[in-house]
């Protein structure tokens, strides 16, 4: 039983390396790749139920008892992101079947695709720091050479900057491991939790979680280190950003999340402040490049900021109802994200453009897209009762509650402006005239709406059915705010 | 020793973080290179630098040296190998595309 686990972990790596032998046989690279998305779905669903009904599963590979060995750690909160992101990957697979050119997938995009999601999983999986540090260079690698696919020059540029960053926030995540493990003498997250409580979260231990601050914030896109994402996120082909917008970034706030709350959880006031902070930044800086941009993909990046700023906030206030907010908001955030990065895409290929000023009138020609974007944009602008209002419902209900009113303030300003500029998007790009052809007004999108359509029905799916969706979430919340539950079911009693 | 190794250290991060914020791309790259070694030195430094014992465990009563902090070495190494080569290409890529390796030259040069 304790062997499903390893699913996750397993298909992807296995089958990505399956995929290299076929990378000039196009349809055998769909279909080997389609059928593996969906055993990785089916595996991430059985994993869930797993994980719901019998509570954490822990697999100590190689059979080395923890704190020695690494272990790999499925509790609710991990068990949810990992159908989350199967749930995302899944629909952009069958978005990238679509539209990635030939060409393009000659150069093993299918593969690349499978050992990202490799490392996205095992980042949700594992608990070992070290082994967490591995898990993000195999997912970052591979966001590397997806994100420089293709090769134009605007691509290149912006992935070296990526590059560079990242491998800057590498090295200091490096160098926290060393202080870390020179504090504590170890690595395991429940073991860290055990030694960090003993030891009291005080000057170093304080100096060393504003590091880890650091180095997730930057992968994580927080306010003064998110400056790489915008254009990182407009270069590669929409396929690649959707999958990048929705689930990349969210391995970073993850990351977060679980060191935030297993080690060091006894110093909030600190902390917590700190990411507070930061979170009412990154929303409304994030929100005011989405109000200024002109292009399509830019506004959809831009907003992704502003997004993760929810979900620092909701963490960061950290009573129960917030977190619960902030881990519906990552489900939220990530199927709505995608769908939208996706009509991104469909309404490139029929007007050849994503700058706003040079579309217009697809509403007329498609209204099916105009539509079902119109639904997406909604529930990322938080209108009830499509799930971004009941992600956002619980944040301001938490800080109210925990008197930071300021915080709050902030961001239902912020969802004003996301409303406004979701509005410019479909006043520019679906209403007035058409500005595109004749012959560009007969191009069919059918085919693409059937990826994208499961998720704009998912959200309003979990928009509806919010209260069964919260109260699961709620259940994560009280189990991550209590890190015992984590450390005894890791190193036993 | 420790002190040593701490100063070294410390150059290396000082020299990768200066040519890190320098123009050419390819000093950025080896700003990168110093600042992984120094990231691994570091981690070999934290742990306690001990002389004199091999880091066996199963010897018994006799004393050792910490194995794991040259197992996480031995990993870091090979993954910033692996990025070292990938941002050789990278910056190879980048400069024959752009036709220039000064990055304020990159700025602009087409479709923003």
């Amino acid at each position: 039983m304790t062997n499903l686990v390893l699913l996750p972990l397993l298909i992807p790596v296995i089958m990505g390396a399956v995929l290299i032998f076929f990378s000039k046989n196009e349809k055998a690279q769909k279909i080997i790749s389609g059928i593996t998305m969906i055993a990785l779905l089916i595996g991430s669903i059985t994993l869930f139920i797993a994980v719901a009904v019998e509570g954490t599963l822990v697999m100590e590979l190689g059979d080395w008892q923890p704190p020695y060995g690494i272990p790999l750690v499925i509790d609710r909160l991990a068990a949810f992101m990992l159908l989350v992101s199967a749930i995302v990957a899944t629909s952009t697979l069958f978005f990238a079947f679509k539209t990635i050119s030939p060409i393009r997938s000659r150069y093993f995009f299918y593969p690349f695709f499978f050992f990202l999601l490799t490392g996205i999983n095992g980042s949700f999986m594992t608990g070992d720091l070290f082994n967490l540090f591995v898990f993000f260079e195999v997912m970052l690698i591979s966001s590397y050479i997806l994100m420089a696919h293709g090769s134009t020059n605007f691509q290149l540029r912006e992935t070296f900057k990526y590059f560079v960053i990242n491998l800057f926030a590498s090295m200091l995540f490096l160098a926290g491991v060393a202080y870390i493990y020179a504090a504590t003498g170890t690595l395991n997250f429940a073991h860290l939790g055990v030694r960090v409580a003993e030891l009291g979260q005080d000057n170093i231990l304080n100096v060393i979680a504003v590091l880890f601050i650091v180095v997730f914030g930057i992968k994580g896109g927080l306010f003064p280190l998110y400056f790489w994402l915008p254009r990182a996120y407009t270069g590669p082909p929409t396929a690649i950003a959707a999958l990048f917008g929705g689930l990349l970034t969210k391995v970073g706030l993850y990351a977060i999340i679980r060191m935030f709350t297993v080690v060091f959880n006894h110093d909030p006031d600190f902390t917590h402040t700190v990411l507070l902070v930061m979170a009412a930044f990154t929303m409304i800086l994030g929100v005011l490049g989405a109000v200024a941009s002109y292009n399509y993909k830019s506004i959809l990046a831009y907003h992704c900021i502003s997004q993760y700023g929810y979900i620092m906030m909701g963490f960061s206030i950290f009573s129960p109802i917030a977190i619960a907010g902030a881990i519906y908001f990552i489900a939220h955030h990530s199927i709505v994200k995608t769908a939208l990065f996706q009509f991104a895409g469909v309404t490139e290929k029929i007007t050849g453009t994503s700058d706003l000023k040079k579309m217009g009138g697809v509403l007329s020609s498609h209204p099916w897209l105009a539509w079902l974007f119109f639904i997406a944009a909604m529930s990322l602008a938080g209108i009830p009762p499509l799930a971004g209002f009941f992600a956002k419902y619980p944040l301001v209900l938490g800080g109210l509650e925990e008197g930071n009113y300021i915080v709050v303030a902030v961001a239902l300003f912020v969802g004003l402006l996301t409303l406004y500029s979701m509005i410019k998007i479909m006043k520019f790009v679906y209403w007035g005239k058409a500005k595109h052809d004749e012959e560009r007004q007969k191009v069919s999108v059918r085919k693409l709406l059937y990826s994208v359509a499961p998720l704009v029905i998912l959200t309003v799916v979990i928009g509806f059915g919010a209260e069964p969706v919260l109260q699961f979430t709620t259940e994560i919340a009280d189990e991550i705010l209590d890190p015992t539950i984590y450390i005894t079911s890791v190193l036993g009693e | 020793m420790e002190l040593l190794m701490s100063i070294s250290i410390g150059v290396l991060f000082m020299v990768g973080t200066y040519l890190l914020l320098s123009k050419s791309i390819i000093r950025v790259v080896m700003g990168l290179l110093l600042l992984s070694h120094g990231a691994h030195l570091l981690l070999l430094t934290m742990a306690g630098l001990k002389q004199g014992m091999p880091a066996l465990v199963d010897r018994y009563d006799q004393a050792f040296t910490d194995p794991l902090p040259q197992a996480l070495i031995l990993t870091a190494i090979v993954i910033s190998f692996g990025m070292t080569s990938f941002s050789l290409a990278i910056a190879y890529r980048t400069y024959k595309f752009h036709k220039t390796d000064n990055l304020d030259e990159l700025r602009g040069s087409n479709d923003d």
